[in-house]
């Protein structure tokens, strides 16, 4: 599985509420990021919590957010690791 | 918030759950506090320490490590192989203009090996989730008070990458020796909520 996604790209983490484990902090959901940089390749958390025999293995980005995206204010930045599932391409006209 | 005080509950559930593995015969005591002295042994601040102390010293071995940490270990006689798989370690540099400090917030995810086991607040429910939401104030809380330019980025470890903060090396420590140096250098500097 080539990465998806490059440095500098934004995506949007899905908004997603699983049922079970799942490595997508509640805090990030639906909110658009930057990819800093992919770091390898893992198996999937959620597989494996879930004992899947042979769990998804996906691309891991690191995914900056600035606070005021996440919180409405605040002059930090968060980064967020996130397998390529949890993430979506923003398109140009921001959707 | 001060630097120590323990989370009763936590380590009650641990208890609870560990008597309920040795009831029901999955695991042994012995084979438990094996398990645990094996994944302790060596875990310390001190690792953490040393491979700061030689970045400041040595420009070309800091490059690598800010490349790559994994890679760049085994020259200071250490690695992040200890555990069920290598974990990679992305080591983050703190400048003049940007601070880093390292959280897990979906539980409690920090390199143990370098920087030996990781203190309560840093699997309280408070430390993870103010810090991401007001670094400078928690930081704040722990003396750490950073100029308003100061750029701060949060690093939500929850994954299988672990971070660990490269400190700035402190102002008129020229000529001083590496194991001087890193005697400066404290578990709490690693993480981020220091600055040292």
């Amino acid at each position: 599985m080539t990465p998806e996604f490059r440095a500098g790209e934004r995506v949007r983490v899905r908004a997603v509420d699983p049922v079970g484990h799942t490595r997508v902090p509640r805090y990030v959901r639906g909110h658009v990021g930057r990819i800093v940089e992919c770091q390898g390749r893992w198996a999937l958390a959620d597989d494996r919590a879930a004992g899947v025999a042979e769990p998804r293995v996906e691309p891991v980005y690191t995914v900056a957010f600035a606070a005021g995206d996440l919180w409405g204010a605040g002059g930090h930045e968060v980064t967020v690791d996130l397998w390529e599932s949890y993430i979506e391409r923003v398109r140009r006209d921001g959707s | 918030m001060s630097g120590e005080h323990t989370s009763v509950p936590v380590a009650a559930r641990v208890r609870r759950l560990e008597e309920r593995l040795i009831e029901a015969g999955v695991v042994g005591q012995a084979q438990l506090d094996e398990a645990l002295g094996a994944m302790l042994k060596g875990a310390s601040p001190v690792n953490g320490a040393r491979i700061v102390a030689r970045a400041w010293c040595d420009a070309g071995f800091r490059e690598r490590l800010l490349t790559d940490a994994n890679a760049a270990l085994p020259e200071v006689g250490l690695s992040m192989a200890g555990g069920i798989q290598e974990q990679r370690l992305k080591v983050v540099e703190n400048t003049a203009g940007t601070h880093h400090v390292l959280v897990c917030t979906l539980c409690s995810c920090y390199p143990v090996g370098l920087l030996g086991p990781s203190p309560s607040w840093y699997k309280s429910e408070a430390y993870r989730s103010r810090v991401v939401r007001e670094p400078r104030a928690v930081l704040a809380e722990f003396g750490l008070e950073l100029p308003d330019d100061t750029t701060i980025r949060v690093w939500d470890s929850s994954a299988e990458s672990r971070y660990m903060v490269l400190p700035r090396r402190p102002e008129g420590t020229a000529g001083r020796s590496e194991p001087e140096l890193a005697a400066l250098v404290t578990r709490e500097g690693l993480i981020g909520t220091a600055a040292v």
